[in-house]
C-alpha cells in the first residue's frame, strides 16, 4: 500500500497536455450532443475486429491520452451508455448483439465507427462471415479512419462528442 | 341471570360442528365440500368469538362429571385459553372457507369430510379442558383425527408420514399422560384448580419429572428439536388446508399446555426447567430455519418454518419462566406476552402461506421450487397474498412477525439485570438465536416468493399454472387481512394479551399483565407501524409525482437488455437449490448435506467424459442420528425376538405352561 502510494507520488502525473479542442463538430451532431452536457458514457462494442482497434481505445483511455479528462467515461452495459463505439467489421454473429445493443442504450444513441474495417469492412470486404460494415447495422454518427487509428485520433472524436 | 356469551358461543361452535360432521355423513358429493366448509368455517367463527369474549375478561366454566368415562368432563376458559381457542377458531374458519375450494376439487371422500370438522372440535376442546382426563380425552381425539387427515394422500411418502406422526404423537401422548397421571397422584385430585391448589405440597424431585415428562411430551408437538422429526413430513403430506390448521394452531396447543402445566399448575419450578425449554428453544429456531433455508420442496420449507417460529415461542417461554424465577414479574410477563403474540402472528401468516403454497400445488401439481417460477403473472393474487405472508414469516418492519420478535428481543435485553451466571451467559445466547434465525428467515423466504412466483416459469406445469377459484381466494384474504392487522396495529392486542398474561397463573402475573398491556398500548403507539407503512406509501406517491414533473422526456419501451444473447431461458434462473447453496456451504457442518457426483470417462479414452450425474440431499441430520439407529436397533430385537416365536404351537403351549407354575412359585413364596 505504502509501496503504491510511494510510485504514485514519484511518477507524477504522465498525462500528455491536452491539445487544443477540435474544430467544431458538424451541426448535427451538435443538436443531438447538447443533452450529454460534456459527459458521454461509452460502452464499447466489438463487432469482428482484430482487436487492433481494441488497443488503441486501451490507450486512449489510458493515463497518458486520459480521454476521461474529457468527459468519456467506459462504462459496462449499454443500458448506461449514450455512445457507442464500435469496431471491426460486423460479422454474422455479431449482427444481431449489435442490433440489440443499439436497441438497449440510452438516447441520444451516438455510434462512433472506429478504425478502416468498422468505416467500410476494410481488409474483410466480402469475407464470408461478413454481415457488412458498421453502418449497414446501425446509424453510425461519427468515424474514425485508420488501420488502426491513432488514441489521438479516438480522442479527437470523443471530444466531439463531449464538446470538452 | 343471563346466559354466558362464552358458553352460548361454545354452544354454538358445538352445534355447527355437529351440523358439518351430519352434513358431510348425508350430502351428495356434489354438496358434500361447500356444505361440510360452511358449517365448519361458522363453527370455527363461533370458536374466535367465545376466545374473543374469553380474552375481553369473561371466564366460563361447565362439568358434567358422569359424561366421560373415568375422569368425568371438565371445562373452563380463562383469558390464557381465550388466546388459543381464538387464534385457533380463527384459523380453522379461515382454512374451512378455503376447504370448500380445495376440497371440492381435490376428491371430497365422506369419511375424511366428517372428521375435518371434529379435528377442528377437538383443537378447540383442548385449551379449555380443566382436567387431566378432559385434556388427555381431548388431546388424543386432536391426534387421532389429524392422523387420519394426513393420511389422505396416496403413496409411499405419505404412508412414511403417516407412520412417523402416529408414533412420536402417541410417544408424545404417552409422556404427557406419564406426567399428568403422576401429578394428579400425587395431589389426589385430577381438576385443574385441584391441582395448583395442591401442587406446592409436592416434592420438588416430583415436580421436576413431571415438568421433563410435559416437556418431551407437549415439545414434541410443538415441533421441538429433537422431536420435531414428524413435523416436515406430516404437513407437506396433508391437503392444505389441513397443514394450515396443523401448522397455524395445533402446534401452538403445544405450547399452552406447557404454559398451563409449568405456570399455572406447577407454579413456575426451578430454574434449570426453563433453561431447558430455553435451550431447546432456540434450538429449534436456529436448527428449523437453517433446514427451512436450504428446503426446496415448497410446503417442507414451510413445515420447518413453523419448526422456527415455534421455537422462538418455546424460547419466549423459557425467558418467562427465568424471570420469573429471579423475582422480575413484569420481565416475565413481557417474555411471555411476546410468546402469545407470536403464537398469534405466526397463526395469521403460516395459516396464510400454507393456503397459498395449496393453490400453488392446485395450479401446478408441484411443490418442488426448482419446477416453479412465474406465478406472479399466472396467480396475481395468490402471488401477492404469498407475499405478504412471507413478509410477516422474515419478521421484516412492516410485517406480521415482527412486532412479538420485537418484543422478545426487547425483553431479552432487559434480562440482563437478572443475577446468576448461567443466565448472564444463556440470555445473549438466546438473543444471538433470535437474530439469527431472523436473518435466515429473510433468505428462506427471499428464496421462496423469489424462485417460486417470479422470473419465468421452469416447468411446463408452472406454464400453465391459473389464479385459484373464488373460495380458496377468499380464504387466503382473509388470512391476509390477519397478517395486515398484526403488522400495522399490534397495539390493538396489548389488553388481551395483559389478560392472557395475568391468567397464566405466573406469580405476580395480575400485577404485571395490566403493566404489559400498558406497554404493549404503548409499543404500538411508539412503533406505531401503521405511521411508517403509511409515510412509506406516502413519500413513494409524492416521490413518483415529482419525477413525473421533473422528468419530461417520454418512457421508452425497450427489450430486457440480455448481453446481446439470442434469448434468456428459464435455465439461466436462479433456482431454489442454486440460491440456498452459498448458505447451505456456509452451514456445511450442521447440515451435513450428500452430494453423488458419478463421472462416466469414455471406453476409448478417460479424457474424454460420457456422462456426468450430479445428486444432492439436505437430509435432516438429527433424524438420522438420532432416530434411524434406534429404529435399526428395534428391528433387529424384532428379529431377534423371532427365534422365541417360531409359530410351533407345542413351544406355545410350553410358555404358558412354565408361566403358571412360575407364578404359582412366586405367589407360593409370597405368602
Amino acid at each position: 500500500m505504502l509501496n503504491l502510494l510511494r510510485k504514485i507520488r514519484s511518477v507524477g502525473r504522465v498525462a500528455e497536455p491536452a491539445p487544443p479542442a477540435p474544430a467544431g463538430a458538424p451541426p448535427e451532431l451538435a443538436a443531438r450532443t447538447g443533452a450529454l452536457r460534456g459527459s458521454a458514457q461509452v460502452r464499447c462494442v466489438d463487432a469482428g475486429s482484430c482487436n487492433g482497434c481494441e488497443i488503441e481505445i486501451g490507450q486512449a483511455f489510458g493515463p497518458v491520452y486520459d480521454a476521461e479528462r474529457y468527459g468519456a467515461r467506459i462504462v459496462a452495459s449499454p443500458r448506461h451508455a449514450d455512445v457507442l463505439l464500435v469496431t471491426g467489421p460486423v460479422t454474422r454473429n455479431m449482427a444481431e448483439p449489435l442490433r440489440r445493443t443499439y436497441a438497449a442504450a440510452a438516447e441520444p444513441k451516438l455510434v462512433i465507427a472506429v478504425g478502416d474495417c468498422a468505416i467500410d469492412c476494410g481488409e474483410f470486404a466480402g469475407g464470408y462471415g461478413v454481415e457488412g460494415a458498421v453502418g449497414d447495422v446501425a446509424p453510425v454518427d461519427l468515424q474514425v479512419p485508420g488501420c488502426p487509428p491513432e488514441p489521438a485520433a479516438i480522442i479527437e472524436a470523443l471530444r466531439k462528442v463531449t464538446g470538452r | 341471570m343471563s346466559a354466558n356469551p362464552v358458553g352460548v358461543s361454545f354452544a354454538v361452535a358445538g352445534g355447527f360442528v355437529l351440523v358439518a360432521v351430519i352434513a358431510a355423513l348425508a350430502c351428495p358429493p356434489r354438496a358434500r365440500a361447500a356444505a361440510v366448509g360452511a358449517f365448519t368455517a361458522a363453527g370455527g367463527a363461533a370458536g374466535a368469538v367465545a376466545g374473543g369474549f374469553a380474552l375481553a375478561g369473561h371466564t366460563w366454566s361447565a362439568q358434567a362429571p358422569d359424561l366421560l368415562p373415568l375422569g368425568g368432563l371438565y371445562l373452563r376458559i380463562d383469558a390464557l385459553a381465550g388466546v388459543f381457542v381464538a387464534v385457533t377458531g380463527v384459523v380453522v374458519a379461515v382454512a374451512a372457507i378455503y376447504g370448500i375450494g380445495y376440497f371440492r376439487e381435490h376428491g371430497s371422500n365422506r369419511v375424511v369430510q366428517a372428521i375435518w370438522p371434529c379435528f377442528a372440535l377437538a383443537l378447540l376442546l383442548v385449551p379449555i379442558a380443566a382436567s387431566v382426563s378432559t385434556l388427555l380425552y381431548a388431546w388424543e381425539l386432536m391426534a387421532l383425527t389429524s392422523l387420519v387427515l394426513v393420511c389422505t394422500g396416496h403413496g409411499a411418502e405419505t404412508l412414511s408420514a403417516g407412520v412417523w406422526y402416529a408414533v412420536l404423537t402417541h410417544l408424545g401422548l404417552v409422556a404427557v399422560l406419564a406426567g399428568l397421571v403422576w401429578l394428579a397422584a400425587a395431589t389426589h385430585t385430577e381438576t385443574f384448580a385441584g391441582i395448583a391448589a395442591a401442587s406446592p405440597g409436592i416434592s420438588p424431585s416430583v415436580k421436576g419429572f413431571v415438568f421433563v415428562l410435559v416437556l418431551a411430551g407437549f415439545g414434541s408437538k410443538a415441533g421441538m428439536v429433537p422431536l420435531h422429526a414428524w413435523l416436515p413430513r406430516a404437513h407437506p403430506e396433508a391437503p392444505s388446508p389441513v397443514s394450515a390448521v396443523m401448522s397455524a394452531a395445533m402446534v401452538n396447543l403445544g405450547v399452552y399446555g406447557l404454559i398451563r402445566v409449568g405456570f399455572d399448575l406447577l407454579h413456575g419450578g426451578s430454574r434449570w426447567w426453563w433453561l431447558t425449554a430455553l435451550l431447546l428453544g432456540a434450538l429449534s429456531a436456529v436448527y428449523g430455519i437453517i433446514q427451512a433455508a436450504v428446503a426446496t420442496d415448497l410446503k417442507r420449507l414451510l413445515a420447518y418454518s413453523t419448526v422456527e417460529n415455534l421455537g422462538l415461542i418455546l424460547l419466549a417461554v423459557g425467558a418467562a419462566g427465568i424471570f420469573q424465577d429471579s423475582g422480575q414479574p413484569l420481565l416475565a410477563a413481557l417474555a411471555l406476552a411476546a410468546g402469545l403474540l407470536h403464537a398469534a402472528t405466526h397463526g395469521a401468516f403460516k395459516t396464510l402461506l400454507f393456503l397459498g403454497a395449496g393453490s400453488v400445488l392446485h395450479a401446478t401439481g408441484t411443490r418442488d421450487l426448482d419446477e416453479l417460477g412465474g406465478l406472479r403473472t399466472r396467480m396475481p393474487v395468490t402471488s401477492a397474498l404469498f407475499a405478504l405472508g412471507a413478509i410477516g414469516a422474515a419478521a421484516l418492519p412492516g410485517g406480521a412477525g415482527f412486532p412479538s420478535e420485537w418484543l422478545l428481543l426487547q425483553s431479552l435485553i432487559h434480562g440482563r439485570a437478572v443475577p446468576g451466571a448461567t443466565v448472564l451467559v444463556m440470555l445473549p445466547v438466546a438473543v444471538g438465536a433470535v437474530a439469527l434465525s431472523a436473518g435466515l428467515a429473510v433468505a428462506t423466504f427471499v428464496k421462496a416468493v423469489g424462485t417460486g412466483f417470479l422470473a419465468k416459469p421452469r416447468s411446463l406445469a408452472a406454464d400453465h399454472a391459473r389464479e385459484a377459484p373464488v373460495t380458496m381466494l377468499a380464504g387466503m384474504s382473509l388470512a391476509g387481512l390477519g397478517c395486515a392487522g398484526f403488522a400495522l396495529v399490534p397495539g390493538l392486542a396489548g389488553p388481551a394479551l395483559g389478560r392472557a398474561v395475568a391468567a397464566s397463573g405466573l406469580a405476580g402475573g395480575q400485577v404485571a399483565g395490566s403493566e404489559v398491556a400498558g406497554r404493549l398500548t404503548a409499543l404500538g403507539s411508539a412503533l406505531s407501524p401503521l405511521l411508517v407503512v403509511g409515510a412509506v406509501v406516502l413519500a413513494a406517491v409524492i416521490l413518483r409525482a415529482a419525477l413525473a414533473l421533473v422528468v419530461r422526456t417520454p418512457r421508452r419501451a425497450a427489450v430486457l437488455w440480455d448481453c446481446g444473447a439470442p434469448t434468456l431461458t428459464a435455465r439461466m434462473e436462479y433456482t431454489a437449490t442454486s440460491f440456498a447453496e452459498p448458505l447451505q456451504r456456509v452451514f456445511d457442518d450442521v447440515l451435513a448435506p450428500e452430494s453423488d457426483l458419478d463421472v462416466t470417462p469414455h471406453e476409448e479414452s478417460a479424457y474424454l467424459i460420457e456422462r456426468v450425474a450430479y445428486a444432492r440431499a439436505v437430509p435432516d441430520r438429527i433424524e438420522h442420528r438420532l432416530y434411524l439407529p434406534v429404529i435399526h436397533t428395534v428391528r433387529r430385537a424384532g428379529r431377534a425376538a423371532g427365534i422365541v416365536a417360531n409359530g410351533s404351537v407345542h413351544r406355545y403351549l410350553g410358555y404358558g405352561f412354565s408361566a403358571v407354575i412360575v407364578l404359582l412359585v412366586v405367589l407360593a413364596a409370597a405368602r
